[in-house]
């Protein structure tokens, strides 16, 4: 069966959802390609997506593989073109747009309101990712001390989850 | 091409320099290597390379550009490519620039993702995934945490989080109609006042 359109139009329209990051589209990504078009499982996507914040480079490059799994190296050509096409030439434009709108009262509105409904929806994308990810005493550990060190010393991240990936073996 | 960004990629381009000299094989190559080096997230990796090495941009610049980033759909790291690739040398400063960020993660996720597809279910695999991706959960609240100290401006605005998280988690609202709807409301709320007034913030 060919999923290329049906890849192309899942990420053009999640990438849409990436306001503030990559997580903000968790949500709406777990529906997709694990509920509606079950190119993936949901372990599967939670595997991925935490082994992609290993990569260097954007942390969404996990869309990759997908694109590959559902529909072969074009299906990983497609998703990547689907998903960083539409948002970068609407970058571009309102990018131009914006620096002549410096002086536009709304721009600040604009700003000052989409900064705590993009972290909310961050927040909700961690949790939608918790509830595959943190089963137990062992994994919320691991995520509360990866965040409390995160918090309080400069550490690569890359580097804490390598550790967990040991804390891992180690335990279970 | 490659050959005339290999030669003049070893002068330093002094801050204020007319952007049009940064040649575009310069934009690829420097992008490419910000992909390929900024393990953890791109930020302080762009901001080394393009601000600190190559003068690029100054600080005040990069600030800039990267609020323009985070209230824009997209990634920031392909965001910022986007913009300062379009600043330096046009649209296809802008294209190389993208290019060469998502190339080297793109391949090595796709490498990933065939070893994951052939030994991802081994009994040693699953345990380290098991850690990976509770601290990833770790790294995604991090980030969350430290936005919310960087960019929110007000205490009500922790009411638009509350809110914007139980209409996706609780109520299962869609991802777009929770930023449409959300959205519109949290930029009323912070709509321009009049300049004489008292604001109470």
């Amino acid at each position: 069966m060919n999923q290329l359109p049906a890849l192309f139009r899942v990420f053009a329209y999640l990438s849409l959802l990436t306001v503030g990051g990559g997580m903000a589209a968790f949500p709406e990504l777990k529906t997709q390609t694990v509920d509606v078009h079950e190119w993936l499982t949901f372990p599967q996507l939670i595997h991925l997506y935490s082994v992609g914040q290993l990569a260097p480079g954007p942390n969404m490059m996990m869309i990759v593989p997908i694109g590959d799994w559902a529909g072969g190296l074009a299906g990983a050509l497609v998703v990547t073109v689907a998903f960083f096409g539409p948002t970068a030439v609407l970058t571009f434009t309102v990018g131009r747009l914006w620096t002549r709108l410096e002086r536009w009262p709304w721009r600040a509105s604009i700003q000052q309101g989409l900064a705590p409904v993009s972290i909310g929806l961050l927040l909700a994308g961690c949790f939608t990712m918790a509830k595959g990810a943190i089963f137990g005493v062992e994994t919320a550990a691991i995520a509360a001390g990866v965040l409390l060190i995160l918090l309080q010393y400069k550490v690569n991240p890359a580097l804490l989850v390598l550790g967990g990936a040991a804390v891992g073996l180690l335990s279970f | 091409m490659n050959e005339a960004g290999a030669v003049t990629a070893a002068k330093p381009i002094p801050a204020g320099a007319p952007s049009a000299a940064v040649p575009l094989a310069r934009i690829f190559r420097d992008f490419l290597i910000i992909g390929s080096t900024s393990f953890g997230g791109p930020v302080p990796y762009l901001r080394d390379r393009l601000v600190a090495r190559n003068g690029w941009l100054d600080d005040k610049q990069f600030v800039e550009l990267l609020s323009i980033s985070q209230s824009l759909p997209g990634l920031n790291a392909t965001n910022m490519a986007m913009l300062v690739g379009d600043k330096l040398r046009g649209v296809w400063g802008a294209v190389l620039a993208i290019f060469g960020m998502c190339l080297p993660g793109g391949l090595l996720m796709f490498a990933v993702g065939i070893v994951y597809r052939a030994h991802g279910d081994h009994v040693w695999a699953t345990a380290a995934l098991k850690g990976v991706a509770a601290a990833a959960v770790g790294l995604m609240l991090s980030t969350v945490v430290q936005l919310s100290k960087r960019s929110l401006e007000q205490r009500f605005d922790f009411v638009f989080i509350a809110l914007t998280v139980i209409a996706v988690n609780v109520l299962h609202f869609s991802v777009p109609t929770t930023l449409i709807v959300l959205g519109l409301a949290a930029i009323l709320w912070h709509r321009p006042r009049k300049p004489s007034g008292t604001d109470p913030s």
